[in-house]
């Protein structure tokens, strides 16, 4: 059997009824453990202080906004070659998701940045590429709203997340150009000798995972939302041809 | 194709308006700013070279849903597709009239406004060599966007959305390469990046903007 099977919808919806609470709950108790440990049991950094603590919710949903916009490229990619509906119908559930994300990320490096940089916001790279990306996931959502036709809304949509994707990478680099950074570099790489403390890095992992999780669980579930919406629209369209 | 070029800027300068508008367009946003900013020449000329790249930007976007919009509507368009010219070289036809009706006016009326906005002197040369490179690559992304939204009866808002955020590598190389050029710095570097932008869209488009265009046409 080959991984496309699960691409039926029937299978899908099979298949994700038990992983579904699953997600939800593993999501739960690593966001509650990691929050928790985080911002109780960690101690204040020695030239921040406790603002640091915003890093458990800031990275990880820094990292979450980008990943689901890479969620939706390969979804669209698989729509584009393959045509499984249900791939369609995940990078739609997805966008939404990303937003939130995306937003997250905004709001709390705004919220850190008041006391750290003395400014809610600055013109710097990173800042500027991530509301970008935020305008990117607008438009996105836009387009697959003003389409009423749902196989030509996922051929244009993901049309545009591929082209997208290439003009977000294109920014990325072109707001390097533009302005100075102030934003940190990475400070979780792999392959760097000086990466952050593990006092902060090990509830950090933890917050992470939740994060992800919670992505999973909640493009699930707008997945199968959507996959019974348009289960009722054929249903619908078939008693009125009835 | 230099057929269908010649047809598309004969509709475009006789049909009425759609010429002139985006020059006019492009006049009134960039006499607006001084109201807004104050008088000051020398805050006006430091954002010089931003307003002009934003100014032409927008009075490009204004005539974008006039690219297709007309041609689908009279099945013209249809009639394009099933043609033996491959529907990506129509598509690059239609950004290279756009671009002649728009992009090439404004990029010699920036000049002039220029003087409204007192640009450095510098600062003229680059000025028109950017928007030279820089305005068919806003055609071109254009007409693409134009293509995704070329079946929804209000697109035009929907349109903007969409383009706008692609626009963000070219105003910045745009304006970069300007600014760089009024303070007496190299800005060979900006507009490099920019020929490049341009020389990417114009052999990368033209294949997403036709199949945009089949799937709308389906």
């Amino acid at each position: 059997m080959s991984m496309w099977e699960y691409a039926n919808p029937k299978l899908f919806m099979g298949w994700t009824r038990p992983v579904l609470p699953w997600s939800f709950a593993l999501a739960g108790v690593c966001l509650v453990v990691g929050l928790v440990w985080g911002f109780f049991f960690t101690p204040d950094d020695f030239r921040q202080g406790s603002t640091v603590k915003i890093i458990y919710l800031h990275v990880p949903a820094a990292l979450m906004a980008i990943n689901a916009w890479i969620m939706m490229l390969v979804a669209s990619l698989i729509w584009v070659v393959r045509r499984h509906h249900v791939s369609a119908l995940a990078a739609r559930a997805a966008a939404p998701v990303g937003v939130v994300f995306t937003l997250i990320a905004l709001f709390t490096g705004g919220i850190w940045g008041q006391p750290m940089w003395g400014t809610y916001w600055a013109w710097d790279p990173r800042l500027t590429s991530f509301l970008i990306l935020f305008l990117f996931y607008l438009g996105y959502i836009a387009l697959w709203e003003a389409i009423e036709d749902p196989d030509t809304a996922a051929d244009l949509t993901s049309v545009l997340c591929l082209v997208g994707s290439i003009f977000a990478i294109l920014s990325r680099y072109a707001v390097l150009f533009w302005n100075q950074g102030l934003h940190q570099g990475a400070s979780l790489s792999l392959d760097k000798e000086e990466n952050i403390s593990d006092v902060f890095w090990f509830p950090l992992l933890v917050c992470i995972a939740g994060f992800v999780l919670l992505f999973i669980a909640l493009v699930l579930m707008r997945t199968r939302t959507e996959i019974r919406a348009r289960r009722i629209r054929a249903l619908e369209a078939r008693t009125r041809r009835a | 194709m230099i057929a269908l070029l010649l047809r598309d800027l004969r509709l475009a300068v006789r049909a009425g308006g759609g010429f002139g508008l985006g020059l006019a367009f492009f006049l009134i946003v960039v006499v607006l700013v001084p109201f807004g900013v104050g008088p000051d020449t020398e805050l006006l000329s430091r954002i010089a070279p931003g307003i002009l790249w934003v100014a032409s930007l927008l009075a490009a976007l204004l005539s974008l849903d006039r690219i297709f919009a007309l041609d689908y509507e009279d099945g013209s368009l249809a009639l394009l597709a099933t043609s033996p010219l491959p529907l990506e070289g129509a598509a690059m036809v239609k950004a290279l009239a756009h671009w002649i009706t728009t992009g090439l006016p404004l990029t010699l009326a920036a000049p002039a406004l220029g003087f409204l906005l007192s640009l450095a002197p510098d600062a003229y040369a680059y000025l028109l060599i950017s928007l030279l490179i820089g305005t068919p690559a806003l055609s071109m992304i254009g007409t693409f966007g134009a293509a995704l939204t070329v079946g929804l009866r209000r697109g035009g808002l929907l349109l903007s959305l969409l383009v706008l955020p692609l626009y963000v590598p070219t105003l910045i190389f745009g304006a970069e390469a300007v600014r760089r050029g009024a303070e007496g710095l190299d800005p060979t570097g900006a507009l490099m990046l920019m020929a490049g932008i341009t020389a990417g869209s114009f052999a990368l488009l033209p294949f997403a903007t036709a199949a945009v265009l089949r799937i709308n046409l389906r």
